[in-house]
């Protein structure tokens, strides 16, 4: 088919579209007339219950936690299959990948950029554990604080410092970082079984609201999360950086 | 007023998806389809919203103080990680399809397969 031809079907079928969404979404309710039970009751109960202060953890940790379990699966599978295909390639190539211009140097690195890098990373890293840690009482948890924790290696990759980067990530232990805290998760789920409740009851004792150690198993599983995205976000970051980076770290000494 | 925010996510769904018909650039259309899922965050936490409520955190606000739905902002949560980590399968694909052929164009590909 001609781009034409296809960008007229498209718009031909998104005025269709169009249409239907309108018409479906103006028979929700009104933007900030809310009446759900469900949210109303969680809001009333939730920090009674489990003894999170953050809401939306106790629902993402305890109600749903299940779910949770899902969504770090298609992490993991994500992870493990985007390793995959970046791999299999790199395995391929006998021979190291071409210099395209071997007579010019790499630009030099500012050392504003560096210094100032390379003294975040410290700081950002404290920050991605806190975050992690408070996730049950405000808000963030392990998958923002997560997050915060791969980008302290990432800080280390813009000051310049690609070796230092793959110094203190080498694969194998952020393999195993990411393994334990998605297995972490399932052995925590267990640990409901063992007090003879069922898969995922939140049975740790719970403590009081608001403090650091409480809501039972909503931190543990804050804290496996939490390793899990971070050891999967620095692989993906450190599989995607290997793409092109082999060959400038070679061409530098 | 109370229909804007709907109205953004239809806009956003569908100047996504437009963007993905017109792409010739593979990342751009991994961009294109990050943009059509944003307009589900903006449908959950509409949908969520209560007039006046504030966070659903209770740190220092009473039990009880009026407070949006915490179970659709769980829900973005999850739909935003499964975003960014299909985002990273599909560029890996980019990757390996600007190997293998040389290009990043959606349209050169398909000719090349005849």
């Amino acid at each position: 088919m001609t781009s034409r031809g296809r960008r007229g079907l498209f718009l031909t079928g998104a005025a269709g579209l169009a249409l239907l969404l309108l018409w479906g979404t103006a028979g929700l309710p009104d933007f900030g007339d809310y009446q759900h039970l469900y949210g109303l009751t969680l809001n009333a109960e939730s920090v009674a219950a489990t003894r999170a202060t953050n809401a939306v953890a106790a629902v993402t940790f305890d109600y749903r936690g299940f779910d949770t379990l899902g969504e770090e699966f298609i992490l993991f599978a994500a992870v493990l299959g985007t390793a995959l295909l970046l791999r299999a390639q790199r395995e391929e190539e006998e021979e190291p990948p071409e210099d395209m211009a071997p007579d010019r140097r790499p630009p030099h690195d500012s050392d504003a950029v560096r210094e100032l890098c390379l003294g975040l990373v410290a700081p950002i890293f404290l920050f991605g554990v806190y975050i992690v840690v408070h996730g049950h009482l405000s808000p963030g948890g392990g998958f923002q604080g997560g997050v915060v924790l791969a980008t302290a290696p990432l800080l280390m990759y813009i000051g310049g410092e690609y070796r230092g980067l793959r110094t203190v990530t080498p694969e194998a232990p952020l393999e195993l970082v990411k393994g334990a805290g998605t297995g972490g998760y399932v052995l925590i789920g267990l640990s409901g079984l063992w007090f003879g409740t069922s898969f995922l009851d939140n049975a740790l004792p719970r403590g009081n609201a608001g403090d650091v150690i409480s809501s039972g198993t909503i931190l543990a599983l804050n804290l496996a999360v939490g390793m899990a995205v971070a050891g999967g976000l620095v692989l993906l970051l450190t599989e995607f950086l290997e793409q092109t980076l082999v060959l400038r770290s070679r061409s530098r000494k | 007023m109370s229909y804007l925010p709907f109205a953004v996510a239809v806009y956003l769904f569908l100047i996504g998806l437009w963007g993905i018909v017109i792409s010739r650039n593979l990342i751009h259309l991994v961009v294109c389809l990050s943009v059509v899922q944003s307009s589900t965050y903006i449908v959950l936490l509409a949908v969520g919203y209560r007039a006046g409520g504030t966070a659903p955190i209770f740190l220092d606000v009473p039990v009880g103080r009026r407070a949006v739905d915490p179970i659709v902002q769980a829900l973005t949560l999850t739909d935003v990680v499964v975003g960014v980590t299909v985002s990273a399968l599909l560029l890996a694909l980019a990757v390996q399809v600007h190997k293998r052929s040389g290009t990043l164009d959606p349209e050169l590909l398909t000719s090349s397969r005849d």
